[in-house]
């Protein structure tokens, strides 16, 4: 928990030297690492460390009947599990509400910039198709998990083949194929979220930091012939927003996107 | 002094009759075994463990550092960064507080200086009925392994002089591994905490104070 004391500490830093307790300027991202191929029996893992913040994520397949509304398309499912090890205010147990938005705003910014392709998941139309699981588990939490969940789930999802679909039995087998998985890599989500501190912005935000903010704002973006297109937005917390605010974000967000995650987004292009 | 070593769990640290076992050890038969991880100290008949990890565990008479988290109509929870929460009562301060006014004196988050007058079981009584102790104002906190506090202040708190010379702030460590510090400007508290965490991190490495004093320099340079 977070005392009075080092909360004003934050506030005052912020207002008076526009700079962070550990030293960061407002929209500084900490060092990002990546770690593949952790696991032997998913189709695509990976460890992703945002300074002392890391989680792990794995990708299987598994097949199941579409859905009725699109017998012609796979599907895909996020799961994310805060496991007490990461953080003592995690608790054991079924999902809480916490990891269940975690979960739906990962899931969101990847399906609504069509990055991949539902269609050629399809096996048979109406009766089979895969569907990609993507587990995502905190294995320490230094603040800002919710980035760190979306980039996890990315690389593994580009780390991931194909595993071999055996006709006769219908079912998935143990080997796995070089092929990858059916993306549209051009479209790649990149998701940050922006925490409101007093009257400034910050973003990659420490626990406690984390723990203070008025409120935060998660935007996953694409970009498309140049131009960034917003595929999802959650806004999370109890204080308010206004327009004007939601403009600066967006401001600052296409600036942070080309000067700091350029990079990051063509280092996990570079996988599979 | 001899020299330290390392101990896991049930590792036989010592074998002989006269020896006595001291914090976290056991005797069994003409063995002393480890009960912690952490490393294994003989001071002439006497063995013992510094841990090397492992949450604080409160003693009657320690004096910690904690925040309040919970108020009820008798008194306030205070979490010190143990196994539970302790509680300081409204008998236990120094002045007479009105019942529904408890929020005026202490409120959430806030941070108290306090002392241990009680542990039974899973309950630990706190007061603040001493010379010293009560509500700490301005400042900030930084948390390190209560096992390492006794480096932090150094023999007769030569240590902790040397940080308050250095970065001229105000510090108060509280037993329980809570570490309060208070400067003039927010640069030199963030510096006494790069200094509180190298030395938690480097506590076991033989000429700590000529580290830290290195260490301190470089600091300066950076900032320059």
């Amino acid at each position: 928990m977070t005392s009075l004391l080092d909360k004003k500490r934050i506030f005052e830093y912020l207002e008076k030297e526009g700079k962070r307790l550990d030293g960061r300027k407002p929209l500084d991202v900490r060092k990002i690492e990546f770690e593949e191929n952790i696991s032997e029996n998913a189709e695509g893992s990976v460890s992703v460390k945002i300074g002392e913040t890391e989680v792990y994520a794995g990708v299987k397949l598994s097949i199941n009947e579409p859905y009725p509304d699109s017998p012609d398309e796979g599907s895909m499912s996020v799961n994310v599990e805060l496991s007490p090890m990461a953080d003592e205010d995690f608790e054991l147990g079924p999902p809480k509400i916490d990891a269940i938005e975690m979960a739906r705003i990962v899931d969101r910014g990847i399906r609504e910039s069509k990055f991949i392709d539902f269609k050629k998941l399809c096996i048979k139309e109406g009766e089979k198709s895969f569907t990609i699981n993507i587990d995502i588990y905190a294995i320490n939490n230094e603040g800002n998990l919710l980035d760190a969940c979306s980039l996890a789930a990315l690389s593994a999802l580009c780390l991931a083949k194909m595993p071999k679909y055996n006709e006769k039995e219908e079912k998935i087998e143990k080997e796995i194929t070089n092929k990858p998985l059916p993306l549209r890599r051009e479209n790649m989500p990149i998701m940050v979220t922006f925490y409101k501190i007093g009257k400034k912005f910050i973003i990659d935000p420490k626990r406690d930091e984390e723990e203070i903010a008025d409120y935060r704002l998660s935007i996953a973006i694409s970009e498309e012939d140049e131009e960034i297109k917003i595929n999802a937005i959650q806004k999370g917390r109890e204080g308010s927003i206004s327009f004007e605010e939601i403009e600066e974000i967006l401001k600052k967000l296409e600036e942070i996107y080309r000067k700091q995650y350029l990079k990051i987004k063509e280092k996990i292009l570079s996988y599979g | 002094m001899e020299e330290r070593k390392i101990v896991v769990p049930g590792e036989i640290i010592v074998e002989g009759e006269s020896f006595l076992p001291g914090d976290f050890v056991r005797k069994e038969g003409n063995y002393i075994l480890a009960n912690k991880y952490g490393l294994a100290e003989i001071e002439g008949r006497l063995v013992k463990i510094i841990p090397l990890s492992g949450v604080y565990l409160p003693r009657k008479g320690n004096i910690i550092i904690g925040r309040v988290t919970s108020i009820n109509y008798r008194g306030w929870l205070i979490d010190f960064d143990g196994h539970y929460n302790g509680f300081l009562s409204l008998n236990e301060v120094p002045k007479f507080i009105n019942k529904g006014e408890l929020r005026d004196y202490l409120d959430y988050g806030e941070v108290v200086y306090a002392k241990i007058i009680e542990v039974e079981g899973s309950s630990t009584e706190l007061s603040l009925k001493f010379k010293g102790l009560g509500k700490l104002e301005g400042g900030q906190l930084i948390s390190i392994n209560s096992f390492k506090v006794p480096r932090l202040i150094g023999k007769e708190g030569s240590m902790i002089s040397l940080i308050k010379e250095l970065t001229k702030t105000k510090i108060i460590v509280g037993q329980n591994g809570v570490v309060w510090v208070k400067g003039e400007k927010i640069e030199d508290e963030i510096k006494a905490k790069k200094i509180i965490k190298f030395i938690e991190e480097n506590s076991f490495v033989s000429g700590l104070t000529d580290n830290v004093k290195k260490f301190a320099e470089k600091l300066e340079e950076e900032n320059e």
